[in-house]
């Protein structure tokens, strides 16, 4: 479309960015005159918005929450709060005093690891199938999404936060177990009965019965494998058939490889999400340790410590990922 | 996916001469995919029915009268149908105060946000200005630090709110903030709300993919920078940019942490509905007259009728939107 189309009219934000970067001061240097100097100082107006944010809110606080975490935090009654050095005693504290902390925090790790490698595998094979041709397309799709609202903000939590719901789920678990209707369990016992490598089944089963929150969790994954996916161009499957490419070797062959840029994006994604969600016990912790105890220099020593593992989670996998991307696409 | 003879043949031949035709390949393909049909419809029919399940269980719970609660011959549908159980979770979450207020508040700051952050985005993804490599990893580090790790200090921030000191000086106290909807206004028009590091990232995305050459026969004619970003470039980016407007509304329509932090002093329904149980032995003490012990069943009960209360204007919205949303996304990634 182009603006010829459009009868020109005049707007209140006609000049609006020209206007206000003439207020900028600049010195009265040619360099700055130029065309590329103009745009950067537009580029700038449009970007402050963060830029003011971000100084604001987020790295004043963080720099704040990372001098309580070193300190010991007391708060005064309408006055603010007194925050004298304290060196590593909060640390001491979240890794050595508080008896849930390390628990906690070592359990949902590993349940991170598995969940984050079920999420992607799952997300993948749910993008590759809602793209392909079938009756009920557009209702399966919609079904897939609903997660990202089902299972966002307070509502996962909320229920498993009962009391009642965890009994019925442990009586649910025994009774199965007892009968023998629980196909998981059946399997696993004889797997591990068989002999066959159990550490790794283990795992596996885990992922089965996590399978839920797997499939809750997944939302956003699918949607940006599915747009990875729709963004491979027909004439390259096209090309493989005719060259005698069976569908799986296309799949390995082009689907893949192209859509692995994506599995980074999705796994750092995953981590966060993972982290930041309300029915994580380390998040719990740390909520009740600041708000119920009121020990604000500790709560940040652990969310600190928790950001930390979050942190070297991301680059260790982004590394592994990367790596492994390139390999596999050389 | 496989191209039969249909072409030689005519479509009316027979399947078994076309096979004999193909000497078995046509029947080894047919078979084929049938059964990669017939999978896929099984994982996807478990898939969705695991997904849409919960929503159905609690639908039929909540219409049960208590009785049918702890009849153990009633399992799905309920015996005896009421809808007094909604009233109750109505008054429980003092229903529509909250609901409206949950539902001007979300508008609002997603508004908000999705202004500052299409701009932002936009800023990123067309311009070129010194340290934009810096200001972009901290879009990226806003992506990864959980909000938990400074809320402590922002709460601080906004409970004992100055300008550079400049209201101390002249009033002689700070600003409690925290009672109004003020602060948290101020964070999603400077990108900070919740996920908003996420929403720049995908604009970014989407911009860069569009392009140049639109915005520059815009200039060659004489359009200013607001001019062609509001009328070259937003009329295309509107299909992304009500995607993340939606994420945006729904997102903290259901969060809790920043309407705890900063929206305390409305009733909102994330923070009613999170203290619902506590709620309830008043609740029924009042009804009854006697201190009561809301039994452990019960109290589930009226959980997931708050949920589905919550969900429902959303899957309601989402019905209406789902075409424009699933095909904005499936779009962004097209245009490369």
């Amino acid at each position: 479309m182009s603006t010829k189309d459009r009868k020109y009219r005049a707007h209140w934000y006609d000049g609006l960015t020209e206007g206000i970067s003439m207020l900028i001061p600049y010195r009265k240097n040619k360099v700055y005159h130029t065309m590329q100097a103009k745009r950067a100082r537009t580029g700038y107006l449009f970007v402050l918005p963060f830029i003011l944010g971000f100084l604001l809110f987020m790295l004043k606080p963080l720099v704040e929450s990372l001098q309580m975490s070193f300190s010991k935090v007391t708060l005064i009654p309408g006055a603010g709060y007194d925050k004298p050095w304290a060196g590593l005693l909060n640390y001491e504290y979240a890794f050595g005093v508080d008896p849930y902390f390390n628990q906690y925090l070592v359990e949902e790790i590993s349940r991170m690891a598995i969940n984050t490698i079920a999420t992607l595998v799952l997300s993948f094979v749910v993008a590759v199938i809602l793209n392909q041709k079938f009756k009920g397309r557009t209702l399966a799709r919609a079904i897939f999404f609903l997660p990202v609202i089902l299972s966002s903000g307070v509502l996962p939590g909320i229920e498993s936060q009962n009391e009642f719901y965890n009994m019925m789920e442990g009586v649910a678990e025994a009774v199965a177990n007892s009968s023998g209707v629980n196909l998981s369990a059946a399997l696993q016992d004889l797997l591990s009965v068989s002999g066959v490598g159990s550490g790794v089944f283990d795992v596996i089963f885990q992922m089965i019965d996590a399978i839920y929150d797997i499939v809750m969790a997944s939302g956003i994954q699918i949607i940006v494998f599915l747009s990875g996916l729709q963004s491979i161009s027909p004439s390259l499957y096209e090309a493989a058939d005719v060259e005698g490419c069976s569908a799986w070797e296309a799949f390995w062959k082009i689907t893949f490889p192209m859509v692995s840029p994506l599995l980074l994006v999705n796994c750092i994604y995953t981590i966060i999400d993972f982290f930041m969600k309300n029915d994580n016990r380390v998040m719990e912790r740390i909520n009740e340790v600041m708000y119920k105890q009121a020990k604000f220099g500790e709560a940040s020593a652990m969310s600190w410590i928790y950001f930390g593992v979050a942190i070297a989670f991301i680059g260790i996998s982004s590394f592994i990922i990367s790596k492994a991307v390139k390999t596999a696409n050389e | 996916m496989s191209k039969d003879n249909t072409v030689f043949l005519g479509s009316r031949a027979n399947f078994w001469d076309r096979n004999r035709l193909s000497e078995g390949y046509l029947l080894k393909k047919t078979i084929g995919r049938i059964c990669i049909s017939v999978v896929r419809a099984l994982l996807l029919f478990g898939l969705c029915f695991m997904i849409i399940q919960p929503l159905l269980t609690r639908f039929s719970k909540g219409i049960m009268e208590e009785r049918d609660l702890y009849d153990s011959t009633v399992r799905l549908l309920p015996r005896h149908v009421t809808l007094d159980n909604y009233r109750i979770v109505f008054e429980l979450t003092s229903f529509p105060t909250s609901m409206l207020n949950t539902f001007w508040t979300s508008l609002l700051v997603s508004v908000c946000q999705i202004i500052s952050t299409t701009l932002v985005a936009y800023g990123f993804a067309r311009y070129e200005f010194p340290l934009k490599k810096f200001w972009f990893a901290c879009v990226v580090l806003l992506i990864i630090v959980p909000p938990q790790t400074i809320q402590t200090a922002l709460y601080m921030n906004f409970v004992n709110f100055d300008i550079l000191g400049l209201f101390k000086l002249f009033t002689g106290s700070t600003i409690n903030l925290r009672t109004s909807v003020l602060p948290y206004v101020l964070m999603s028009l400077t990108c900070m709300g919740l996920k908003n590091g996420l929403y720049i990232y995908m604009l970014r995305q989407y911009f860069k993919g569009v392009p140049t050459s639109l915005e520059e026969a815009a200039y060659v004619d004489g359009c200013g920078t607001m001019h062609t970003f509001v009328k070259i470039m937003l009329p295309d980016a509107f299909p992304t940019i009500a995607s993340c407007f939606l994420f945006s509304f729904v997102w903290q329509w259901t969060d809790l942490f920043y309407t705890r932090n900063f929206l305390s002093s409305y009733k909102i329904y994330s923070t009613e509905m999170s203290t619902i149980v506590s709620r309830m032995a008043r609740y029924f003490a009042t009804e009854q007259g006697t201190a009561v012990v809301v039994p452990d069943g019960r109290q589930q009960q009226l959980i997931s009728i708050a949920v589905l209360v919550c969900c429902i204007p959303l899957i309601i919205l989402y019905c209406f939107t789902q075409r424009t949303f699933v095909e904005s996304l499936a779009m962004s990634g097209s245009k490369e």
